[in-house]
């Protein structure tokens, strides 16, 4: 799991009521996806290109625990979350849905919006090409690697049921 | 090794003799709640191609964020979340008119100490107030946790606050929390377990615990937890729930904290949350003054009877100020029951309060959203941008003692003023 592209950086305690407005949290998540972040930067969910990757600093989805806040920024086809750390409920809903998500201290200094970066999920290394440095992120249990090997929590039970 | 109360909790719960904090296992929780996102779950299990559930009587479903429906969408959705518990055979389904599932699943004695509960809901950390350890999680692990009867849990390291009583005149259990919220910040408590300890809870009322352990949420924690004492199990037995029922964990005395917080009651004074962020806390005298829209009394915070009860104390004989709304959302039935069984109901309404049938409301953006610029003086637990209605609008957060006074005066007004110097 090594991706490639833009860095989108946003900053500290992004609640998911941000991520997804709640006036939108009924629509499909193609639609949310059209708006995510958009009072924040509406530029990201305009020009985002499969493969970028969000940085954005500590307790990054805080609040409500809604799981269409990660959907709709997987839809958007970024290839990773990096933070400082995240809320416990997004943290939990990303390997969930099979969004990566690496917690990696020091990437909020460490990174400017429009630098391209490389994540390598499995060895927990984020690179910032732009500039040379390397950051490394905390490790992620194998069992949560593991499910977001398959995408998520549903395709991996889906596999375990199919072996009973 | 001396043990925490999270410690203890998941062993006993993943089946194992002793787990230590960082450990990841695989616990079995006792009471797996989905509340208006049910349906969802039910959806997903279709996607898993099995309809097989683990124990149904570990399922509890509660329609309570957007009850009754507004739109056929949701009408259609809790049709299909009542036509399964009833394929399925599940006894605790609560339907449009029972109330906040986090409330009417503690009232109704399912949630004991030592359990381990999960729910589809961030604030499920309430159920610590009996000594349980409650934790929300996303749609699709509750659905696998429907069938196969289990889940992940890392094991949280634990943060103890020690509260020291009395509290001054005037202050609450939102008061001490927002103090905290405010001193600690909205991720002083990320992925921990936070116990609570210290003079202030002996004797202290269920609901002014389920106050400090739903509102621990607002620090990023992943369990709160109130030890189990006389005040737990006469409430258990009220509710035909006796000793032989649960089990309760205490935490041992030595046990390892990664942060000790103390609040001294006595020097507490009632405490604002400031827009946009719940750790934005100011002591009243910072905001008082400032002009008011709309006053919500309601969540699952701050709409139980005793909140009730206080703030219609101060509404009595007063009236709501000219121009401004007044919303009281009861958290359930049964505290609607009560309260017009003790006239309280009344004393709202001659104030000049709507009261609106009981659940989430405006604090799940059903009803009560502000226009732009407008401001809401709430009860509730969050006043994030965009919550309630304008994203230009502003949320400020107090006890219900606050939101009557402020209420009555139309600007945000220290409670303090309608108390007596004894009380």
């Amino acid at each position: 799991m090594t991706s490639r592209g833009r860095c989108w950086k946003f900053g500290d305690n992004i609640p998911t009521d941000q991520i997804v407005r709640s006036d939108r949290a009924f629509a499909s998540i193609e639609e949310m996806a059209k708006y995510v972040l958009e009072n924040l930067n509406p530029a990201f969910a305009r020009n985002v290109q499969p493969g970028d990757i969000l940085v954005a600093g500590k307790h990054f989805g805080q609040s409500s625990g809604r799981a269409i806040a990660p959907k709709a920024l997987k839809a958007t086809g970024i290839a990773a979350v990096v933070v400082e750390y995240a809320a416990r409920l997004f943290y939990r809903n990303c390997f969930e849905i099979g969004l990566p998500l690496l917690e990696c201290p020091g990437i909020t200094d460490g990174v400017s919006d429009g630098d391209t970066l490389s994540v390598d999920m499995a060895a927990g290394l984020v690179r910032n090409e732009t500039t040379g440095k390397e950051f490394r992120a905390k490790p992620i249990d194998p069992f949560l690697m593991g499910m977001l090997a398959v995408g998520g929590l549903i395709p991996m039970a889906a596999k375990l049921a199919g072996e009973d | 090794m001396a043990k925490t109360f999270a410690e203890k909790v998941l062993a006993r719960a993943a089946g194992l003799a002793e787990v230590s904090s960082g450990q990841v296992v695989d616990v079995y929780p006792h009471l797996i709640m989905s509340h208006a996102a049910s349906w969802r779950c039910i959806k997903t299990l279709e996607k898993l191609g099995t309809d097989k559930l683990y124990d149904v009587d570990r399922i509890a479903m509660v329609m309570d964020h957007n009850s009754p429906a507004r739109t056929a969408k949701t009408a259609d959705d809790q049709k299909l979340c009542r036509a399964f518990a009833e394929q399925k055979g599940i006894k605790k389904f609560y339907d449009i008119d029972a109330g906040i599932a986090h409330v009417v699943l503690i009232e109704d004695g399912y949630v004991r100490p030592g359990m381990v509960l999960i729910g589809t809901d961030s604030h499920t950390t309430i159920y610590g107030a009996l000594g349980a350890a409650g934790t929300g999680v996303g749609f699709s692990e509750v659905t696998a946790a429907w069938v196969s009867g289990f889940l992940w849990m890392r094991v949280p390291d634990s943060i103890k606050v020690v509260i020291n009583g009395p509290l001054a005149r005037g202050t609450t259990a939102k008061d001490v929390m927002l103090k905290l919220i405010g001193d600690l910040t909205a991720d002083g408590a990320t992925y921990c377990s936070v116990e609570f300890h210290g003079s202030y809870l002996q004797g202290l009322s269920v609901s002014e615990r389920m106050t400090l352990c739903n509102l621990a949420m607002e620090l990023g924690c992943k369990f709160a937890y109130v030890p189990p004492d006389a005040v737990t199990r006469v409430y258990l037995s009220e509710r035909g729930v006796g000793p032989g029922d649960y089990q309760e964990i205490h935490p041992d005395p030595d046990a390892t904290y990664i942060r000790t917080v103390v609040i001294e009651g006595a020097q507490l004074e009632p405490q604002i949350a400031c827009p946009h962020t719940v750790d934005n806390v100011k002591p009243i005298g910072a905001v008082a003054g400032k002009k008011v829209d709309q006053v919500f009394i309601g969540s699952c915070t701050n709409a139980k009877y005793e909140d009730l009860a206080q703030a219609a104390a101060i509404l009595k004989g007063h009236k709501v100020a000219p121009g401004v709304r007044l919303i009281v959302t009861p958290a359930s039935k049964k505290i609607l029951e009560r309260i017009i069984k003790e006239g309280i109901y009344s004393t709202f309404l001659e104030s000049g309060a709507l009261l609106t049938n009981p659940g989430c409301g405006a604090c799940a953006g059903d009803g009560g959203s502000m226009a732009d610029g407008e401001v809401t003086l709430s009860t509730a637990n969050r006043n994030f941008q965009g919550r309630m209605g304008s994203y230009s609008a502003e949320i400020y957060l107090g006890s219900p003692l606050v939101a009557a006074a402020t209420a009555i005066r139309g600007v945000i007004t220290d409670p303090r003023e309608f108390l007596s110097k004894e009380g």
